[in-house]
């Protein structure tokens, strides 16, 4: 049996969800484990249904998995919303003394356990919020797992808080612990084991590694507006600013934030800015600005559900075609869409050296899946190097006689000097401009220079990656996908493979400019093809279409504001080798 | 320009560019652009080392026409791009430059803000009540029953009074000036930028061709310097603003010179960060994130 659970805790806002959640989900990472997680949350302040949940596993894990060994629920409407998640011979943990349900009305192929969460916080004399905390010790009972681990860690965790504090939560874990040890009578067979080898790895959720990528990097500025999900890289940069040397400024709107992230590129620092579809279509202006002066800027584009407000808390990646597009004009763009936290974190660093390296701005498509989903992750950092491009130094100043900021070169790349620097004063003029940065209307010269701000995107498509090839050179099917489709893909993958259906899997990270050497290759060779996409359009399909002429047949898409789990990717695609004769399957 | 460690002084002839000047003739803006450049070789900042950031309107064409770093950026986004390049490098001497529409219309958020913010740099405000590169429409400080393009029976709205906000906002200097007396107004800007802080230069400026009421003579016979008043107290604010509220720009009488100065911590003054080195000059190979990654454990 392999070590794996799926675990799933539920409740209204305000119950500690998301702590317990945490806390469960780090106690799997600190034993060695792999570990994968989704939350839930409503748009609302106080009230509404949450849920955490984690898959952890001693295998390889590149998503949560949908199908549940333990639920537990903290209020009725978990029960009620969730209890069909739970596979057979799973459990569900409640605690009957606050939620009356009769069992058997509901699944009788799951054992039912009810642990008195209620009585138990009364008994300690503890606030009565600190149910949670006795479910989770009550969960690691009942997965046999290690105690001490979340034991030692809710003591570093409350050190600083005092001694009563870290009693109340050992108190806590120790009776839900405690309770099940001596009362539960039944067969619940799934366990979990601490790994022996080497453990504890970094557990970060797709934002903390972007943020922490992007600090790597030595960005030095960010100004941002708040914005679910993208809000936490700005927290994230602000909670380290004094030690890593930071400005971290909120801005009054987004359109401030892009243009105070531009002007702190033309000062010289290595800036960003992170919003979410919203905020980013007030940024869009910014956006040709810096297009037009060629000035280097990142900007996160944490996708959600749209449009307008749409739905603030949930998932999707709907803005591909808006990222490409948005912003009058034409001038090259880099987009770069990691799959998982770990190439989040690269994508921080490498987007700083890309935009500095090409002058043009960068951004990172992530949604709030993986903004804010958690993940172990190995992030090997003297891997990292500083690219700066033509950054100019005050020695190549002195030199220079005739500056011209944007001066046609081959690759239609020019010298970048920042104010400060003598020998080279020049405007950054968001008009046509020649060479020397003055405002230009001939002809001739338009055309020159709108083909050396395109035609850098030849240049940086020969130097990007290919998207990754998982799976056989050659196979039946074809899966295509970018984003953070990858680890649920990856995940159908295997139990694809285990039906005996053969399949690969092309995933973009670097969705523009797009490679297709390879794509193409498969396309010919491949007997089916599928796009799968966290959106109604299949936006990336689309893409392909447009630029190579070809179309890809099948599309798997999920527009429910829910992240694809890896069953349901398995289940369409099985069809699509089965059957075939439908082309867009759609999951509800 | 520096040589022998001395600073030689900028002479005004430096500080032209080959650019054709594309103003109208009697343009307010030609007299504004002779007080920044004046100002500019009275200061004794290194041109390298001043970054002149305009957003767009004909004014914002200021950048083209003198000889140091500049931005030329969207309309009314001249201040958050400024607050950028200051924020990054605080070393630098930064100027933001714009109309009335530019600043007090589309770009009134972050005009509002920057004031509380205190961050050091000087806005001047070529402000001429008209939206003149587009020929002609109401802007933000038309006097109210205008007639225009846009309003062929007469504006409807107040005008914005830039000195009275700015006071009230937390500008630590606020000033009026008149494009008519390049003199006083080159003085004004040379204040405006020695002071520590957010400055605010509202400068009234005919627009020959689309404005026929806030002309030349109009603001001739109606300006008296606010420092030629006796008593007159720049670091009295309530007093400033009652001034400011009464006499706005369109006004029987209209104060000229320096409403209101006050000495506050910049924005910059709070961030440690960039007390000794800029973050635009902060080296950022080999940092370390070994430490951040251990406390994700």
């Amino acid at each position: 049996m392999v070590n794996e659970i799926s675990w799933k805790i539920g409740g209204e806002a305000g119950y500690g969800i998301d702590t317990s959640g945490q806390a469960f989900a780090r106690c799997c990472s600190r034993g060695g484990l792999n570990v994968r997680t989704v939350s839930e949350y409503p748009s609302l302040i106080r009230g509404g249904h949450n849920t955490f949940h984690v898959t952890a596993s001693e295998g390889d894990l590149q998503s949560p998995k949908k199908e549940l060994d333990m639920l537990v629920c903290l209020n009725k409407e978990t029960v009620d919303r969730h209890y069909k998640q739970v596979k057979k011979g799973g459990i569900i943990v409640y605690d009957a003394d606050e939620v009356k349900i009769e069992t058997a009305k509901y699944r009788s192929d799951v054992e039912w356990f009810s642990v008195p969460l209620l009585a138990i916080t009364v008994e300690l004399k503890i606030d009565k919020v600190m149910r949670n905390t006795v479910a989770v010790g009550a969960s690691i009972g009942l997965l046999d797992y290690d105690i001490e681990i979340l034991r030692d860690m809710m003591g570093k965790k409350f050190a600083k808080k005092g001694e009563s504090v870290i009693s109340a939560n050992l108190g806590a874990i120790d009776k839900g612990y405690e309770y099940v040890k001596k009362n539960y009578k039944g067969n619940f067979k799934a366990k979990l084991k601490k790994c022996t080898g080497p453990c504890a790895r970094p557990l970060l959720n797709g934002n903390d590694a972007l943020s922490i990528g992007a600090i790597k990097a030595g960005c030095k500025f960010i100004s941002a507006y708040p914005m679910t999900p993208a809000t936490s890289v700005m927290i994230n940069l602000a909670s380290v600013e004094k030690e890593y040397s930071i400005v971290v400024k909120q801005t009054e709107d987004e359109i401030a934030a892009v243009n105070m992230t531009i002007g702190a590129s033309i000062a010289g620092a290595r800036a960003m800015t992170a919003t979410s579809g919203g905020g980013f279509s007030l940024m869009v202006e910014g956006l040709s600005l810096a297009g037009a002066t060629e000035t280097p800027i990142v900007i996160v584009l944490a996708q959600r559900p749209g449009p307008s407000t749409g739905l603030p808390t949930w998932t999707e990646q709907s803005d591909l075609k808006f990222a490409l597009h948005g912003g009058q004009g034409e001038f090259a763009r880099i987009l770069i869409a990691p799959g998982d936290h770990e190439e989040c974190f690269w994508a921080g660093v490498e987007s700083f050296n890309l935009t500095e390296k090409w002058q043009c701005p960068v951004i990172i498509l992530t949604d709030k899946h993986l903004a804010d989903g958690f993940s172990t992750v190995n992030i090997d950092e003297s891997k990292a190097k500083i690219d700066r491009g033509l950054l100019m130094t005050d020695a190549q100043a002195a030199k220079e006689t005739d500056y011209k900021r944007y001066e046609f070169t081959a690759n239609g790349v020019s010298k970048r000097a920042v104010p400060g620097m003598v020998n080279f004063m020049h405007v950054a003029v968001g008009d046509e401009h020649e060479e020397h940065g003055r405002i230009n209307e001939d002809e001739g010269n338009r055309t020159d220079m709108s083909d050396k701000r395109n035609k850098k995107l030849n240049f940086i498509l020969k130097e990007l990656p290919e998207p990754k090839l998982y799976g056989p050179e050659n196979a039946e099917i074809t899966l295509i996908s970018w984003g953070s489709c990858k680890g649920p893909v990856l995940e159908a993958m295997k139990e694809l493979e285990a039906q005996g259906i053969k399949a690969n899997f092309l995933h973009y990270i670097y969705v523009w400019p797009l490679k297709t050497e390879k794509l193409v290759k498969l396309m010919d060779k491949a007997k089916k093809t599928v796009v799968i996409e966290n959106n109604k359009t299949a936006q990336l399909g689309a893409l392909i279409s447009e630029v190579i002429a070809k179309q890809v047949k099948y599309k798997v898409l999920k527009y429910n504001g829910r992240q694809f789990y890896p069953s349901e990717i398995t289940e369409k695609v099985k069809e699509i080798a089965k059957n075939g004769k439908e082309t867009e399957l759609v999951v509800r | 320009m520096k040589m022998n460690g001395e600073m030689m002084a900028i002479k005004i002839t430096d500080l032209n560019t080959p650019e054709t000047i594309t103003w109208c003739p009697g343009c307010g803006d030609m007299a504004i652009l002779m007080g920044v450049k004046g100002a500019i070789a009275e200061l004794g900042v290194e041109q390298k080392d001043i970054v002149i950031v305009s957003g767009i309107g004909c004014s914002s064409y200021v950048p083209q026409y003198v000889k140091t770093y500049g931005v030329h950026s969207l309309h009314g986004r001249s201040l958050p791009v400024a607050s950028g390049i200051k924020l990054a490098n605080n070393k630098l001497t930064v100027i933001a430059e714009g109309g009335d529409g530019d600043g007090y219309g589309i770009g009134m958020g972050h005009f509002i803000h920057i004031m509380r913010r205190n961050i050091d740099l000087t806005y001047i405000v070529h402000n001429n009540a008209i939206y003149g590169l587009t020929k002609g429409q109401t802007s933000p400080t038309s006097k109210k029953g205008m007639v225009t393009k846009s309003t062929p029976a007469g504006s409807l709205e107040e005008p914005v009074n830039p000195e009275a906000l700015a006071i009230l906002g937390g500008a630590t200097f606020v000033a009026r000036v008149y494009a008519g007396d390049v003199v006083h107004m080159k003085k004004i800007m040379v204040e405006a930028v020695k002071h520590k802080g957010f400055a605010l230069v509202d400068v009234l400026q005919p627009c020959v061709t689309y404005n026929s009421f806030n002309t030349y003579q109009f603001w001739q016979q109606r300006v008296y310097k606010l420092e030629d008043e006796k008593g007159y107290d720049v670091k009295n604010k309530w007093k400033a603003l009652e001034r400011a509220s009464e006499q706005g720009m369109h006004a029987d009488r209209i104060p000229i010179g320096i409403f209101y100065k006050e000495e506050r911590p910049t924005y910059e003054d709070g961030v440690p960060e960039i007390r000794d080195v800029p973050c635009a000059k902060q080296p950022i190979d080999g940092i370390q994130i070994g430490k951040i990654l251990e406390r994700y454990k």
